[in-house]
């Protein structure tokens, strides 16, 4: 099992009964999991982290085990009620499931969410492999039912994404009884309420502490005392490949820290050396204990995450032989690309000719600031495309008008962009948003969200029209465009941009990958090698189905003896036949294999 | 490393099926009775970007990733990833490479060059090489998709596992319609090593 399904297996195997999540790299597969394989939790996709949280914080409430798995950054989201949620405490056990992303393959930055449980002051525990993940999350369950505490389990990409051998136990009933609660003063965080509950927290902290010094999960393993390695999670893995014969601290537990059982360790070890992947969290709290770790930050980086070799490297010093390269050259890179057919490319290629600067934001459409496209120009966080178009609108004045949009996927508009919407037509403003809506959550792999029509288990529900949702938030004007035809996307933003009232472009294509809401798709177009000059401006779109290949001696003369260095090809094994290239092409050199030529695909 | 612990690199480009190949892979190895760990990175490698996925098996494993340098296989499924990743193997290593190129986007856009003659540089520096034909194979059966099971078929001559088992858990990840044609694309593969 991936440590994904070992976390939804933990959770159906101590008896969670709601479990809620938005899709985010490296968590999507929990709650995708639970939704195929258990079919006696209830589990839904909610729009937000925010809302997945307080969804289960009211299933504990009413005595239900129950669970909400997000990214790092999709904490920050539900950071409000989870610093509350601290002081309320639950009913039914409830545990919050952060996936980091140590190196960042799919985040916008790699913050270190330990920080998190000592913020709140709850308890966290960290897994290094499958099992674990699975046993941590069952336990999880326990302790915050016997604290009375939201419980946070942490993992990281290579927890998430790496399989293991795990093995299976039956599900168990919780004893709680769900039923409807009326406990006011457990719930209201009134001032008067709440005082007296950050109390509580104070008090249960310091039983967690004991709870930290008993729990087996905190284990020091003796073999040679010389060295004692302090870590927790994937980076005790790696150490334990590399230096087996080092003497361990394990820490299952990664807050709060088992101080006694840090002081026994440091008497039966001579040479102390915490590693932990990002920020010194084990080190600064260990120090702050009084006691001395010989090594930490000081051999190890804060950035990335870390490898046997690293682990290697940080530990030997100048003693360490790195490994001789056979191959050296520089070879081509290979990022990752918007898929061939793909209904963003359109948009960007018309935002690159109009020069116009995008505010950008979380989805597939962010890899457009990527070259050749290079038309998109910010990423922060989910939604905020629609507030910094506002924002620039707002400082820019007049000087601005017809310079900048914002553009925002459909599933990180519901997540995220309703209420900055809301703010420019509330406070006047002149920016244009390109809503691409492409029926479904792209990046992840393609979840539902309340846009789609459908839930995470595929039974039909409602769907949400964004053209009226944006009428009754006030939005001026409302256009819809065809984003694989290039002439009419283009004049339909080259119009909005210059308007002085708030503007919203919802684009109508859904993702190529998408097979439900397409009819058909098209036949692979074709290059006539005969016409094709070598211009490069089909390859410029930067769809994989294309490539240019160089031309010398008869094959570098057109038909009509124009010079030429190369032409370009088209795959069709990769093609779906969406025709931008077709209508880029100003020789006339891309032949359509339709009937016909097509703007893109008949959808359903 | 633990000297007990075989290691295996499968790398090639999102959409070819190498997740799908470790993730047989690790099954056999399961039910063949190891520990088995391995890794990858899915998400925004999905677009077109490299895949590379870490298979460790043995009697007790920690780390679900390679030390760089010492892989022990290298399962490339494409000629520049099978290229690219060279510096991880141990200097005996094995690879078995398919025969096939997808360019990256530089090289589409004619900025760079795919490089050239890449079996003959990794021939020059690994002996127990083994180029397979697996997409042209698969494409001749009568699905390119079918290249990962190809490729897996030459794989498994190099282990010493009942043939039964690959063939039922490669076919166990399979819808029932391919089975014949995956069946046929295995067996093909086993008969495209000859040296094992």
């Amino acid at each position: 099992m991936t440590g994904n399904e070992a976390i939804a297996r933990g959770a159906f195997e101590a008896g969670v009964k709601v479990a809620a999540a938005y899709p985010g790299t490296p968590s999507t597969e929990i709650l995708e999991t639970i939704a195929r394989e258990y079919k006696d939790i209830y589990a839904e996709w909610s729009p937000n982290e925010k809302v997945a949280l307080e969804v289960v914080i009211g299933a504990s409430l009413a005595g239900a085990r129950t669970m909400a798995s997000m990214k790092h950054v999709g904490v920050n989201v539900a950071a409000d009620p989870l610093m509350t949620l601290s002081y309320v405490g639950v009913n039914g056990g409830l545990v919050l499931v952060s996936c980091d992303d140590p190196e960042l393959y799919s985040s916008q930055n790699e913050q270190d969410n330990r920080h998190y449980a000592r913020f709140a002051k709850i308890p966290m525990f960290e897994p290094s492999d499958s099992q674990e993940a699975k046993e941590f999350l069952k336990l999880g369950f326990e302790v915050s039912e016997t604290f009375d505490t939201p419980v946070m389990v942490r993992g990281v990409t290579r927890i998430s994404h790496s399989k293991g051998i795990v093995e299976l136990q039956e599900p168990v009933v919780s004893p709680i009884p769900i039923e409807v609660r009326k406990q006011t003063a457990k719930y209201t965080m009134l001032p008067s309420f709440a005082r007296v509950k950050h109390g509580v927290v104070e008090e249960r902290f310091v039983k967690l502490k004991e709870f930290a010094e008993k729990f087996p999960g905190n284990r020091i393993e003796i073999n040679d005392p010389a060295i004692g390695i302090i870590s927790a999670g994937i980076s005790y893995e790696y150490a334990k490949e590399v230096f087996p014969n080092y003497s361990y601290l394990k820490l299952g537990m990664v807050w709060p820290l088992p101080r006694n059982l840090i002081a026994e360790f440091f008497k039966k070890v001579k040479k102390v050396i915490v590693i932990e992947e990002l920020d010194p969290f084990l080190e600064e709290n260990i120090r702050a204990m009084g006691f001395k770790p010989k090594g930490g930050k000081n051999l190890f980086s804060m950035c990335g995450e870390f490898n046997p070799l690293i682990v290697e490297k940080g530990i030997l010093g100048k003693k360490f032989k790195s490994p001789q390269p056979v191959f050296k050259e520089p070879l081509p890179p290979r990022p990752p690309n918007l898929c061939p057919g793909c209904p963003h490319r359109g948009v960007f290629h018309a935002l690159k000719k109009l020069k116009l600067v995008a505010a950008g934001d979380i989805g597939c459409y962010t890899l457009a600031a990527y070259p050749p496209l290079s038309s998109l120009d910010t990423c922060i966080c989910m939604g905020a495309s629609i507030g910094q178009a506002h924002g620039m609108a707002k400082a820019l004045g007049a000087a601005g008008k017809g310079k900048f949009v914002g553009v925002i996927g459909d599933s990180t508009f519901l997540h995220g962009g309703i209420a900055p919407l809301m703010n420019m037509a509330y406070n006047k403003s002149y920016a244009t948003i390109i809503l691409l809506d492409n029926r479904t959550t792209g990046m992840t792999g393609s979840q539902e969200h309340p846009g789609t029509g459908y839930t995470i288990r595929g039974e039909k529900t409602h769907k949400i029209d964004f053209i009226r949702l944006a009428e009754v938030l006030g939005v001026e004007n409302i256009r819809t465009v065809n984003p694989w035809n290039l002439e009419e996307t283009e004049k339909v933003i080259k119009e909005e941009v210059e308007k002085d009232s708030p503007s919203l472009i919802v684009t109508q294509g859904p993702c190529v990958l998408l097979r439900r809401e397409f009819k058909k798709y098209n036949k692979p177009l074709m290059v006539d090698s005969t016409k094709c000059i070598g211009c490069k401006t089909c390859v410029n779109l930067g769809c994989p189905a294309i490539s240019y290949q160089k031309v010398e001696g008869e094959m570098a003369l057109t038909k009509d003896g124009k010079k030429r260095k190369g032409i370009s090809y088209i795959d069709s094994s990769l093609c779906p036949g969406c025709h931008l290239c077709y209508q880029v092409c100003k020789f006339g050199a891309i032949q359509s294999q339709e009937e016909k030529p097509v703007f893109g695909f008949e959808t359903m | 490393m633990n000297n007990n612990t075989t290691n295996v690199l499968v790398v090639g480009v999102g959409g070819q099926g190498v997740i799908l190949a470790s993730d047989i892979m690790s099954e056999v190895f399961m039910q063949a009775g190891y520990d088995v760990k391995k890794s990858e990175i899915h998400g925004m490698a999905m677009r077109g970007g490299i895949v590379s996925s870490h298979f460790r098996f043995g009697k007790k494993v920690h780390s679900p990733l390679i030390k760089e340098g010492e892989a022990d296989i290298l399962f490339a499924f494409e000629q520049l990833e099978g290229l690219r990743w060279l510096n991880f193997l141990q200097p005996k290593a094995k690879i078995i490479m398919n025969d096939h190129k997808v360019n990256p986007p530089v090289v589409n856009l004619g900025e760079m060059e795919y490089p050239q003659g890449i079996p003959e540089i990794i021939g020059s520096k690994f002996k127990d090489f083994y180029l397979v034909k697996g997409t042209e194979i698969a494409l001749q059966i009568g699905d390119a998709r079918a290249a990962n099971v190809v490729l897996l078929g030459a794989m498994s001559r190099f282990f010493d596992i009942k043939e039964e088992l690959w063939l039922n858990t490669i076919l166990n990840y399979l819808p029932p319609k391919v089975h014949e044609l995956n069946r046929k694309a295995f067996f093909t593969g086993q008969g495209e090593i000859h040296q094992a």
